[in-house]
C-alpha cells in the first residue's frame, strides 16, 4: 500500500451532503417518490370506484329478482278438475288444468258484477302457471283434493313489478259533499252536494295548462337545437299545446279525461269508478270495482283518488291498479323468497323463468372440462418440465402452448363446431361438446400454471430424494409433485373460473338455444350461466332486466367461491422450505 | 502436462502403499469431467480407504464438488455433463451401463451443502429411503430403523417426542443432522458430504464434526470442505484440488505439515484461495 498523496486526496470524490445541490437532489427524490405513491393510490381508488359502481349497480338491479310477490287466496279444489277417468293420482294432478280454479278464486274476491273486459284483465294479473305451488302441494298431499286450500298464486311479471314499485304514485283526497252514485256497475254518474268537483276541475285545468307549457318549451328547445329538420314535429307539438290551451281558456263546464293525463277516480261505497267526464257538479265514469249499493255517501266517506302517472306511460292499466290495490288492502299479497328463480328452467314468462337449467348445464360442462384438463394438463406439464429431452421439438411445443393460451376463444368455438359437431357428429348444444371445447381453451393455462408450479419447487428437494436412492420418477411423484400441487390447483381453479365465464365458444356449438328442460346428462341439450345472461339481456320484457342482473349475481358468487377456494388451497397447503 | 499428471498418479499410489492401504473402498482412475466443451476435471486418480474420513480441499471452482458428485453419479442429472475414466467401489465399475444408478445411490449416500429435509415429518424424512428400498417389513421394523438412524445422527434425544412435526421447523444444525440420519437410514457404504457445515454456526458445526468422527467407524466418509481447520480436525486423509487437477493426496497430517507441492503449501498457508 502506498501512501495517499495530496493530489490523490484531491481526486477522491465524496458525497457532500451539506451542499445545496445535494439538498435539492434529495428533495427531488422525495418528490418523485411521493408522486409515484400518489399515482398508485389514484389508480387504486379509480379501480375501487369502478368495482363499487359495478357491483352496486348489479346488486341494486338484481337483488329484487330474488324476492317475489304472490297472491295468497283460498282456492277450492274441485275433484272433477284434477281427476282423469274418475281417478285422482299424481299424473292426473300434473296434467290437470288449474285455470278454472284460479279464475273462480280470483272472481270470488269481487262480489258484484264485473265487466267481461275486467274479468279478462283480472285473470291476466296472475301468471299463466299461477297454480304451480298449488299443484306441487296437491301432488305431495292428494288428500287436499275436494277441500279449500289457502295457496299462493304466482303473479304475472307486470303485477310483481307493480308491487316492487314500478306502478304509480297514488293520492287520495277526502271529499266534503254528500255523494250519490247512479248505479253499481257499468257507466255511472256521481253527484256531489258540495263543490268538490269544481275544485277537482280547477286542479285539472292547472294540470292541462302545465302540460301545454311543457309542450311549448319542448317545441322551443327542438326549434333552437335541431332547426329545420324537425319542423313537422315542432308544428305537431305547437298544435297540441294550442289545443290544450284552448281547453284551459274555455270556461267549459265539462272536461273530458284521456289517458295522457293523470287518472282521476272516485272511491265510493266500497267500489271504484274511473272518471271520464268531469263537470262542476258531477262526475261520469266507468266502474272498475263494483259498488255495494247506490246509497248516498256521507262527507268524508268517499274520496277522489289520483293515479299520478298517466295510463299511457305505465304497463298497468287503471283497472289493474284498482285490482292490485284492492288485493293489497285486503292483505292477500305476500312477499317471499323467489325459489322459482333457483329451481326452474328457462321460460318465456319472466315470473316462471329460473336459472336451474343453466346452473346444471354449467356444472356438467365444467365437470367435462375438469376431467379432461386436469390429468392431461398436469401430465403434459410434468413431462415437459422434468422428462422431455431439451431440444428443438420441445421448444416448438413450448412456444405453441404459450401461443394457444392467447388464441381468441371464438376460434376454439369454430374448432369445436368443425371437429366435434361436423366431423365426429357429436350432439349439438350438449355439455359434453361444450366441456371439450372449453377444455381446449383451458388446457394451455393449466399446463403453463403447472409448469410454473413445478419449476418453483427448489431443486434441492429433488436432489435430496435422488441422494437417498429414489429414481427420477419417484423423486418427482413423491416429492416434487406434492409440493407443486397447491400451485397446480390454484392454476386449475383459475382456469376453470375462466371457463365458467366463457361465452363465445359455446355460441358456436349451439349452447345458445332456448332450453326449458333441465339437462340430466352430458348429451342433453343445455345452456350455461353466461349464455343465459346473454340471452336474457336481449329480451324486451322489463322483468328480464332484473333477472339478468340476478343471474349475474349468481355467476359472480360462483366466481368468488372458486377464487376463494383457490386462495384457501394456496394458504392451506403452502409449505416453506 | 500429461507426464506431470502421471507422475502425480504414481505419487498417489505410492502414498497409499505407504499408508498401508491394501484394498481401497473407492478408487478413481483418470477421471475427466466435461461440462459441454469445458473440461472441469482432468485425469483425477485417487484411492479412498474404507472406514475413515477423506477430505477434499481446494479453492472455489477447483472441481472437488464435481468429483464428489461423480462418485454417486449425481452429475447424471445435468444433461450437458460427461464423465470419462473409471471409478470403482469395491472393484465394481460404477459407470458400468449394466449398473442401476438408483442401486448405486442407495450404496452411496449424500449430504448436501444446504440442509434440505423434505417438507414432511421428521419420521417420514428418515423413513423415506428404507421404505422405497424395501428395507423394512413391518411398521415396528421401520420404527427401529428410524430410531437407530436418529440415534446414530445424535438427534434422537432432541426429537423423539416430536417425530410427527415437520422437518423444516428445526434449527439449521438439527436439519443437517436429520439429513445425515436420512442418508444413513438406508445403510450406505459410502457417505458423501458436500460442505455440510458451510451454512451452520460454529456450535452446530462442532456437533456435526463430532458426528462425523463417530460415523467413520462404520462408514467410508468423503467430505468436501472450504475450512482447512475442519479438514485437519475430522479427516485422516486429505486431497488438494486445484484448477481441475488433483495436486496432492496423502495423510492429513502430512499434507498440512509437510506438503510436497508448492501450490498445496501456498494454499494451506493462505497465500491464495
Amino acid at each position: 500500500m502506498t501512501d495517499i498523496t495530496a493530489s490523490d486526496a484531491a481526486r477522491v470524490r465524496r458525497v457532500d451532503v451539506t451542499s445545496s445541490a445535494a439538498k435539492a437532489r434529495i428533495r427531488a427524490r422525495y418528490r418523485r417518490e411521493a408522486r409515484f405513491k400518489l399515482y398508485g393510490l389514484a389508480a387504486l381508488s379509480l379501480a375501487a370506484v369502478f368495482v363499487v359502481v359495478l357491483i352496486g349497480d348489479v346488486l341494486s338491479r338484481g337483488l329484487p329478482a330474488f324476492w317475489q310477490y304472490s297472491l295468497v287466496l283460498d282456492v277450492h279444489v274441485d275433484p272433477a278438475a284434477v281427476s282423469s277417468g274418475g281417478k285422482v293420482d299424481e299424473a292426473s294432478i300434473r296434467s290437470a288444468d288449474f285455470y278454472p280454479l284460479t279464475k273462480a278464486a280470483l272472481e270470488s274476491m269481487f262480489p258484484g258484477e264485473l265487466s267481461r273486459k275486467a274479468q279478462k284483465q283480472l285473470v291476466r294479473l296472475v301468471s299463466t302457471d299461477a297454480a304451480m305451488p298449488l299443484r306441487d302441494e296437491l301432488v305431495a298431499n292428494p288428500s287436499l283434493v275436494g277441500t279449500t286450500v289457502k295457496t299462493p298464486l304466482i303473479l304475472s311479471a307486470t303485477s310483481d313489478l307493480y308491487y316492487k314499485g314500478a306502478g304509480t304514485q297514488i293520492e287520495s283526497r277526502e271529499m266534503r259533499g254528500i255523494a250519490t252514485p247512479s248505479g253499481t256497475s257499468g257507466e255511472i254518474t256521481v253527484l256531489s252536494s258540495a263543490n268538490d268537483f269544481a275544485d277537482a276541475l280547477v286542479h285539472l285545468k292547472q294540470r292541462i295548462a302545465e302540460q301545454a307549457r311543457s309542450l311549448r318549451s319542448e317545441a322551443d328547445r327542438l326549434e333552437l337545437f335541431a332547426g329545420d329538420t324537425v319542423t313537422a314535429r315542432v308544428k305537431a307539438l305547437r298544435d297540441e299545446a294550442e289545443k290544450l290551451q284552448q281547453r284551459v281558456d274555455q270556461p267549459k263546464v265539462e272536461e273530458e279525461l284521456d289517458n295522457k293525463m293523470p287518472s282521476l277516480l272516485i272511491a265510493i261505497d266500497g267500489g271504484l269508478m274511473k272518471i271520464t267526464k268531469l263537470s262542476d257538479v258531477s262526475a261520469t265514469g266507468i266502474v272498475l270495482l263494483p259498488l255495494r249499493s247506490t246509497d248516498e255517501a256521507k262527507p268524508g266517506t268517499w274520496q277522489l283518488v289520483t293515479y299520478e302517472t298517466p295510463e299511457s306511460n305505465r304497463k298497468v292499466t287503471d283497472q289493474d291498479v284498482a285490482f292490485l290495490e284492492r288485493f293489497k288492502q285486503l292483505g292477500h299479497v305476500e312477499q317471499s323468497f323467489n325459489w322459482t328463480f333457483l329451481t326452474a328452467g328457462d321460460s318465456r314468462e319472466p315470473e316462471l323463468a329460473g336459472i336451474r337449467g343453466a346452473l346444471v348445464g354449467t356444472a356438467l360442462t365444467l365437470v367435462v372440462t375438469l376431467v379432461l384438463c386436469l390429468p392431461i394438463g398436469v401430465m403434459a406439464a410434468i413431462y415437459l418440465e422434468e422428462f422431455a429431452p431439451k431440444g428443438r421439438l420441445t421448444d416448438i411445443i413450448e412456444v405453441n402452448i404459450n401461443n394457444l393460451a392467447a388464441v381468441p376463444s371464438i376460434v376454439f368455438g369454430l374448432l369445436g363446431l368443425a371437429v366435434f359437431l361436423n366431423f365426429f357428429g357429436m350432439p349439438r348444444s350438449a355439455p359434453l361438446v361444450g366441456g371439450i371445447t372449453l377444455g381446449l381453451l383451458v388446457l394451455p393455462t393449466i399446463i403453463i400454471a403447472s409448469r410454473a408450479a413445478l419449476k418453483a419447487v427448489p431443486p434441492s428437494i429433488k436432489e435430496a430424494a435422488l441422494g437417498v436412492g429414489a429414481s427420477h420418477q419417484q423423486a418427482i411423484f413423491h416429492h416434487v409433485l406434492p409440493l407443486a400441487m397447491p400451485g397446480i390447483m390454484t392454476g386449475t381453479i383459475i382456469g376453470m373460473a375462466h371457463a365458467l365465464g366463457e361465452t363465445a365458444p359455446l355460441l358456436m356449438i349451439g349452447m345458445i338455444a332456448f332450453i326449458v328442460d333441465i339437462p340430466h346428462g352430458f348429451t342433453d341439450a343445455a345452456t350455461v350461466l353466461p349464455v343465459q345472461i346473454y340471452l336474457w339481456s336481449d329480451l324486451p320484457e322489463v322483468a328480464f332486466k332484473s333477472k339478468t342482473a340476478a343471474a349475474i349475481i349468481v355467476l359472480l358468487m360462483f366466481l368468488f367461491v372458486m377464487n376463494g377456494a383457490a386462495i384457501w388451497l394456496r394458504k392451506r397447503f403452502e409449505r416453506r422450505w | 502436462m500429461h507426464t506431470l499428471v502421471d507422475k502425480h498418479a504414481d505419487a498417489v499410489v505410492h502414498a497409499n502403499l505407504a499408508a498401508g492401504l491394501s484394498t481401497p473402498k473407492v478408487s478413481a482412475k483418470d477421471v475427466n469431467v466435461y461440462y459441454g466443451e469445458k473440461r472441469a476435471l482432468m485425469d483425477v486418480s485417487v484411492d479412498i480407504p474404507d472406514r475413515g474420513v477423506m477430505s477434499f480441499i481446494g479453492p472455489s471452482g477447483c472441481g472437488k464438488s464435481t468429483f464428489l458428485r461423480c462418485i454417486n453419479r449425481m452429475n447424471d442429472t445435468i444433461p450437458i455433463c460427461r464423465v470419462t475414466g473409471k471409478i470403482t467401489i469395491d472393484n465394481q465399475d460404477i459407470y458400468d451401463p449394466k449398473l442401476d444408478v438408483v442401486q448405486l445411490r442407495a450404496r452411496v449416500g449424500m449430504v448436501f451443502q444446504k440442509p434440505n429435509p423434505f417438507p414432511k415429518s421428521i419420521y417420514e424424512n428418515v423413513a423415506y429411503g428404507p421404505r422405497i428400498h424395501g428395507l423394512s417389513h413391518s411398521k415396528a421394523d421401520l420404527d427401529e430403523i428410524v430410531q437407530s438412524s436418529l440415534e446414530k445422527a445424535g438427534l434422537w434425544k432432541e426429537v423423539k417426542d416430536r417425530l410427527n412435526e415437520s422437518g423444516t421447523g428445526m434449527s439449521g444444525g438439527q436439519q443437517q443432522r436429520l439429513c445425515i440420519a436420512r442418508a444413513i437410514a438406508v445403510n450406505p457404504e459410502v457417505i458423501l458430504m458436500d460442505e455440510p457445515c458451510s451454512a451452520l454456526d460454529p456450535i452446530a458445526t462442532a456437533r456435526i464434526e463430532e458426528l462425523i468422527d463417530e460415523l467413520r467407524k462404520n462408514f467410508c466418509i468423503i467430505i468436501v470442505t472450504h475450512s482447512m481447520q475442519q479438514a485437519a480436525r475430522v479427516s485422516q486423509r486429505t486431497a488438494f484440488f486445484h484448477l481441475g487437477t488433483l495436486v496432492e493426496e496423502g495423510p492429513t497430517t502430512e499434507i498440512f505439515t509437510n506438503p510436497k507441492d508448492k501450490r498445496t503449501q501456498d494454499y494451506i498457508t493462505g497465500r491464495f484461495g
